[in-house]
């Protein structure tokens, strides 16, 4: 195929379903992954409805208890590894070549495999709702015994959990070797710019703990299959186990869905407020500190199984320490907007939005750190509404941030600002709504993953599925400016945004970028 | 110590500032335990540190927002990239303010963890989906689930309005009872999976496994009849097997006791559920 004109130009862009099929083009996979995100993010959130809906009002209203956990599993785990991550990974493939100046990641085909795994493990988590005994109900964390007791949806949730691991470590190779080897010269790792600092050390969690999860799961299915008494007791083994394993992959998880969150804010804060990153080593030795801590904290989710009191002692040490670097962080972002010149287009809308929210998220992470309180929170709504705050107005709103930042140069035109701060209006207000009466709910005694509740409940419980709903459909604002920037609109300059002079490389680009950009390596001075 | 005393004095206005907030649907309860009034008052404590913390950090968001914008002809100091000082001062104050809060926690722990010299044992074990109550040594045990009324109103198009049903999922076939200024301890175990018992007014969730015995202990002050629920998810019923403890005088209970082993005795089956007779 198209040997011909292999000297190609600039534009030259194979054509027709191969291109996607085949594609080994950082920006075509990229824009794969971001899309396939969106519609994860669509059928994750549509079950999410589904679940407010059903606590819109006491009684059951809906569903079968046994169908309200499946929605309460998938949910989860189609919004992490399906939407979240994969639009990581996205924004991972179209911006960190950009920002090195490599020409493309440095592993193209394993790129395209890495993706194309994904659907194949949606479809197959997702069938899963279609066999006998419904999809899997027994939670995302699978605990046993209960996760064992699933019917036909077991083996195809774990394969399928097998099959997003695998894709998450190709990824995850392909952007430590991208970064270590095709930087520009001249560009030193101090001078990277921190959305490729937090991805490159994402990316190593992701291979530490990855492979545990697939080893955690594995077990399931030996102990369910194959005669295996991994975390059953009458055979000599140990539920509480596959606690510690699963959260030793876990808790590195969070700070995978988070970190490079904490990127793409450090970018956008800087360029709206007209004025470099304040302290940028200490944003970088910051998230290597959060990263090496988010292997020694797994067991605050655990409070409650009944560990020794030496070992609740440590985990409740170590992960109030978190919120030192967490706190540098938030500390450097604030001084970057001090004696600044702000203005305030979308990105950076919902970059400040990321700042507050995901710092109530933080505070209500420290409340969970001490644990005598969290004998009181463990399993309440309070934990329900502290890590939606934290990845909902934290990771989803920074992914928004980095979509609105970046769309112009993606698609070469500029967007409907009005529109976007419409959704970004809507969604910041519908999401509190949505998300902070939870906290009184888990406060006042509500159970997490309960399909009906006792009448107290009942004033809170409407308040946030009203809240649920705006907040959902306000998202087809976000779909609705996405497509009318990639059909047309006014043409955006290379900069595109005022304060962009001179940070980042990919502002050197034209707007929209070329399909083959940086074949020549930039020099950074 | 002067710290300690700063300290005290410090946790008791905070606690008392909630105090207002009892039995509301938006704070955790006080409690009736020595134990649950600590926990609450750790809790306001974490929470108003929290509030000055976001007060300070969130007016300075908000003051960069107002003061240094653009539009109203903000110029960048574009030299201001790094100052090891305050790095160093924003590292030191939250490290003093954790220890600060640690230091009480852990105290708390120290006695939750303490389950000697318990005056009452009572084995509790989850079950898909209701508890079973065994109370060691005295020949009594029984299951508890949730109550006829409740479960009828709670099926789905069962066509009953639940707000009319008295003490909604909240109310038991068989409820435990427990007497007053009593140092009980819970074991717990699971039969088939994890489940977890909790009751918000004892400041108790512990899990329930299968294979493991946990404990825990309350020593509640206040006659009355306390509410909880599995805080575990344990299946399809799981929001469906609440607990319900009465807690009674020492006599009460005695007479308590004594009914049932009484109708233990009396039944002629092996069952362990014996039919709570007693009025309490």
């Amino acid at each position: 195929m198209a040997h011909a004109d292999t000297h190609d130009h600039h534009d030259h862009k194979p054509t027709g379903i191969g291109r996607w099929l085949f594609a080994t083009n950082h920006k075509d996979i990229g824009t794969m992954y971001m899309v396939f995100a969106l519609v994860m993010f669509f059928i994750g959130g549509a079950m999410a409805l589904g679940i407010r809906a059903e606590l819109f009002k006491p009684g059951m209203q809906f569903f079968d208890p046994g169908f309200y956990n499946s929605l309460v599993t998938s949910h989860a785990l189609v919004m992490i590894f399906g939407a979240v991550m994969p639009a990581f990974v996205g924004l991972a493939n179209w911006m960190i070549p950009l920002q090195i100046g490599a020409p493309d990641m440095a592993l193209p085909r394993m790129n395209n495999y890495s993706f194309w795994i994904l659907p194949f493990a949606f479809t197959l988590l997702l069938s899963s709702f279609f066999t006998a005994g419904g999809g899997p109900a027994g939670g995302w964390t699978l605990y046993p015994p209960l996760s064992l007791q699933a019917g036909d949806s077991f083996p195809l949730t774990i394969f399928a959990i097998h099959m997003m691991g695998a894709s998450s470590i190709m990824g995850a190779i392909n952007v430590i070797v991208t970064i270590l080897n095709m930087r520009a010269p001249g560009m030193s790792l101090l001078k990277l710019p921190l959305f490729c600092w937090t991805w490159l050390i994402t990316a190593y969690l992701l291979i530490a703990v990855m492979p545990v999860l697939a080893g955690a799961v594995t077990m399931l299915l030996t102990d369910h299959y194959f005669g295996t008494s991994f975390f059953n007791p009458a055979g000599g083994g140990d539920p509480v186990m596959f606690q510690h394993i699963f959260w030793f992959f876990g808790h590195p998880e969070v700070y995978i869905l988070i970190l490079p969150a904490f990127g793409i804010v450090s970018e956008i804060i800087p360029t709206f407020s007209r004025k470099p990153l304040f302290g940028y080593d200490a944003m970088v030795y910051a998230t290597a500190s959060i990263a090496f801590l988010s292997f020694i904290v797994w067991a605050h989710h655990m409070f409650t199984v009944g560990m020794p009191l030496s070992g609740q002692m440590f985990f409740m040490m170590s992960t109030m320490l978190i919120a030192v670097p967490t706190g540098v962080k938030v500390f450097n972002w604030t001084t970057t907007m001090w004696k600044g010149s702000l203005s305030f287009e979308p990105p950076m809308l919902f970059a400040l939005a990321f700042l507050f929210l995901f710092t109530i998220g933080g505070f209500s992470g420290l409340m969970l750190a001490i644990a005598p309180a969290d004998f009181q929170y463990q399993d309440t709504y309070f934990v329900v509404a502290h890590f939606h705050y934290v990845l909902v107005p934290g990771a989803v709103f920074a992914i928004m941030a980095g979509v609105y930042y970046w769309l112009p140069k993606w698609t070469g035109h500029m967007y409907s600002m009005s529109l976007a701060k419409w959704h970004f209006w809507v969604s910041t207000v519908s999401v509190n709504v949505l998300f902070f009466p939870q906290h009184f709910l888990g406060l006042a005694g509500m159970p997490r993953r309960i399909p009906d509740y006792s009448t107290q409940f009942t004033d809170w419980n409407m308040v946030s599925s009203v809240g649920g709903f705006v907040f959902g459909f306000s998202q087809l604002l976000f779909v609705a400016v996405i497509w009318q920037s990639a059909r047309g609109g006014a043409k955006a300059s290379d900069k595109v945004w005022e304060g962009t002079d001179p940070a980042g490389l990919e502002w050197t680009l034209p707007s929209p970028a070329p399909y083959h950009s940086f074949e020549t390596a930039p020099e950074i001075h | 110590m002067l710290n300690r005393k700063v300290f005290s004095a410090l946790g008791g206005l905070l606690a008392a500032v909630p105090a207002l907030a009892y039995e509301s649907s938006y704070n955790m309860p006080m409690g009736v335990t020595a134990i649950a009034r600590e926990v609450h008052g750790l809790h306001m404590q974490i929470f108003w540190v929290c509030v000055a913390i976001a007060v300070a950090v969130f007016g300075v968001m908000i003051y960069s927002i107002v003061a240094f914008r653009k539009s109203n002809g903000a110029v960048p100091d574009r030299t201001l990239l790094h100052s090891t000082k305050v790095e160093v001062i924003w590292t030191i104050i939250p490290v003093a303010i954790l220890i600060f809060m640690a230091v009480p926690a852990a105290k708390t722990l120290v006695k939750m963890e303490d389950t000697r010299n318990a005056e009452l044992s009572v084995k509790v074990t989850g079950y898909q989906w209701k508890w079973q109550y065994e109370y060691l040594g005295k020949g009594v045990s029984f299951y508890s689930s949730l109550a006829t009324e409740s479960n009828y109103a709670r099926q789905l198009n069962s066509g009953v309005d639940v707000t009319k049903v008295k003490d909604y999922l909240l109310d038991v076939d068989n409820a435990m009872v427990v007497p007053v200024d009593t140092k009980v301890r819970v074991l717990l175990t699971g039969n088939d999976v994890i489940h977890s018992w909790w009751v918000p007014d004892f400041a108790v969730k512990k899990d329930a496994i299968p294979g493991f015995i946990n404990e825990a202990w309350f020593k509640v002050d206040t006659i009355g009849r306390y509410t909880g629920q599995c805080a575990e998810l344990c299946g399809r019923d799981h929001g469906f097997m609440p607990i319900v403890v009465n807690v009674v005088s020492k006599e009460d209970f005695a007479k308590w006791l004594a009914a049932q082993q009484q109708a233990t005795k009396a039944a002629t089956t092996t069952a362990p559920a014996a039919p709570a007779a007693a009025a309490l």
